[in-house]
């Protein structure tokens, strides 16, 4: 009775004691700084007298307004709308070179394919400041190949850090140290679909395009779903790559995306309360977006499954 | 998101008797994917052969010479990055090795521990708690850094190794997989012979089940390596002292004195290829050991 009785509360109490650590590293490090970050969204300084001696510079509530400081502030937006433009560049072709270089990399008698693979798959272990440092270098005109072929050619050399360009040059950045990872994603998923499928379909007369279009693509959606998700989450947070630009060129301002907005207004300027409230913010769409992109992946998902099953 | 285990078919032998006209329609075929792969692989691999080039070129070739022609100034370049604050740049290495090594074993620790939990157990609260745990991997670096540096200050910790190791210790993403894994690697009846026998939860995990999972750690301890060796706003957020700059965030400063002293940039790009070596090194070495099925969510029965 005592022997099992231990052991049954062994058994009970285990997985508690298992997940102790990570609960409370996500107690100290997730779930505190976020409860921190809204409770400061809520603060502000007020300033009496002349600021002179103790008491003079109080904390108070601020009800929303560092919300709709924020949400009035044109920088934060013009910043949002950069990340917008930024996001609709890296995603498509990101995701449309992952792709395509997965369906390569399981065609018939390719050459090459391990070292190919392990090449495209490289920009994923050097760190992001790294890679916007050497691209950064060779965006420079003095530096820069394709300005030395422009200048052989007697054609104009755009600047590639000003204007539309320095969108290009960012997305190139983001393209380049993500598309491998993507690949892997989507090739091992193509490497899963069982070998019968493409059988009946060359016995059926089918070509390696069609397969690939018909077969292969739709078959591989739920790790482009996933790849997808993931990227659009980087895309809303990038903070390296302009960050790592800004000494190479004055196009980059100090609050070229929102997070470096954030990052300007807390260490900066040192208004941690409006931080605050612009994190908060960031956050918040970036639930609000995941979410939603979730239930309607899911939505189609039963669908399918509906009409598989109807059939 | 759910996770998949699917059975991978033996790959298909092809059929013999082909038509004449097959063969060259063949041959073009396999032309097309290996000249993309090239492509791209040639796409990728061009900054990291510029750094090479560039690492060997004096300030003076630097800014005058065809961006791939080699220089010769590349023993002199690294003796002036040895020379520069007194070799502070291996100390960047040596912190970043520091963090990224001893960071991910703690988080691939924690993710194993999760992990298994989540997988082997039924108890009350499972799945809350797993989606509140995934839900980390949506917060935006920086609202969690800022306020994360606001706490750090309060405990006098800002400014130390540990500012930059103890929040990075917990990986949703690593738990995410790591449950996975131990899902697919660990059968319930074997859990459940060993409690048979007698033996503890913690002796069952560490004899019988970590055995089984290792495949899968090995996986979660390199993309941990590969995120914390990789992270820059973290400590950029944590340190003022440059003494415990990961090597990020010593390079970063290098660039943003190059600003004004362009002599630093030889010193930058020198050690931005001496930087990558390691990296490059250790990614050819470990990655046949890296289990990429984990990575996509599915693990092959």
């Amino acid at each position: 009775m005592t022997t099992a009785r231990r052991r049954s509360y062994g058994v009970k109490g285990a997985p508690y004691a298992f997940l102790l650590p990570a609960t409370l590293l996500f107690a100290l490090f997730f779930a505190l700084p976020i409860g921190y970050a809204v409770w400061l969204s809520f603060r502000k300084v007020r300033v009496s007298g002349l600021g002179l001696g103790s008491g003079a510079r109080k904390e108070v509530w601020a009800g929303l307004g560092n919300y709709t400081d924020a949400f009035t502030d044109s920088e934060l937006l013009d910043g949002a709308l950069r990340v917008l433009g930024y996001g609709c560049i890296v995603v498509p072709v990101m995701l449309g070179l992952a792709l395509l270089f997965a369906l390569m990399l399981d065609s018939d008698k390719v050459r090459l394919a391990p070292f190919t693979r392990l090449a495209i798959f490289l920009p994923y272990a050097i760190p992001g400041v790294v890679a916007a440092l050497l691209w950064g270098f060779l965006y420079l005109p003095d530096v820069s190949p394709f300005y030395f072929v422009l200048e052989r050619l007697g054609m104009p050399q755009p600047d590639l850090l000003d204007g539309g360009p320095l969108y290009l040059a960012l997305s190139n950045i983001a393209v380049w140290g993500g598309t491998g990872f993507n690949m892997i994603v989507i090739y091992t998923s193509l490497q899963a679909i069982p070998a019968e499928v493409y059988e009946a379909a060359k016995l059926d007369g089918a070509t390696p395009t069609q397969i690939a279009l018909r077969i292969k693509i739709p078959m591989v959606a739920p790790s482009l779903v996933l790849t997808f998700f993931f990227s659009i989450i980087a895309t809303l947070q990038v903070f390296n790559e302009p960050t790592t630009l800004k000494p190479l060129t004055n196009s980059v301002s100090t609050t070229w995306s929102p997070l470096m907005k954030v990052y300007r207004d807390a260490f900066g300027t040192g208004d941690i309360y409006q931080a605050a409230a612009e994190a908060v913010i960031i956050a918040f769409a970036t639930l609000v977006l995941s979410f939603g992109f979730l239930r309607a992946a899911n939505r189609r998902n039963k669908q399918d499954a509906s009409h598989e099953g109807a059939r | 998101m759910s996770s998949l285990a699917v059975q991978k078919a033996s790959p298909a032998t092809g059929t013999t008797g082909a038509a004449r006209s097959r063969p060259p329609l063949r041959g073009r075929i396999a032309l097309v994917p290996t000249i993309t792969l090239l492509l791209g692989a040639l796409y990728c691999l061009l900054p990291v052969a510029w750094v090479v080039i560039a690492s060997t070129k004096s300030g003076s070739e630097l800014f005058s010479t065809f961006t791939f022609l080699p220089g010769s100034g590349f023993t002199d370049n690294v003796h002036d990055l040895n020379a520069y604050r007194d070799g502070i740049y291996w100390q960047w290495m040596a912190n970043s090795a520091l963090y990224a090594v001893l960071g991910a074993l703690l988080s691939t620790a924690v993710s194993a521990f999760s992990g298994y939990a989540l997988a082997i157990y039924r108890f009350r609260g499972r799945e809350t708690l797993f989606n509140v745990l995934l839900a980390g991997v949506l917060m935006p670096p920086i609202i969690l850094a800022i306020p994360q540096y606001l706490l750090m200050a309060k405990a006098d910790l800002t400014d130390s190794y540990w500012s930059v190791l103890l929040p990075q210790i917990l990986s949703p993403y690593g738990v995410y997989l790591a449950r996975i894994y131990a899902a697919a690697a660990v059968p319930s009846d074997v859990v459940e012979a060993g409690r048979m026998d007698g033996a503890s939860e913690w002796r069952i995990f560490t004899r019988v089940a970590l055995p089984m999972m290792v495949p899968g750690m090995v996986t979660v301890f390199l993309f941990q390596f590969v995120a914390i060796w990789n992270n820059f706003l973290l400590p950029y957020i944590m340190l003022s002292d440059d003494e415990k700059f990961p090597i990020t965030l010593g390079l970063f400063t290098l660039l943003e004195q190059g600003a004004n002293t362009p002599a630093l940039y030889t010193l930058v790009i020198t050690g931005a290829f001496l930087a990558v070596i390691p990296l490059v090194a250790l990614f050819l070495v470990i990655q046949r050991f890296w289990s990429l099925d984990l990575l996509s969510g599915a693990v092959k029965s």
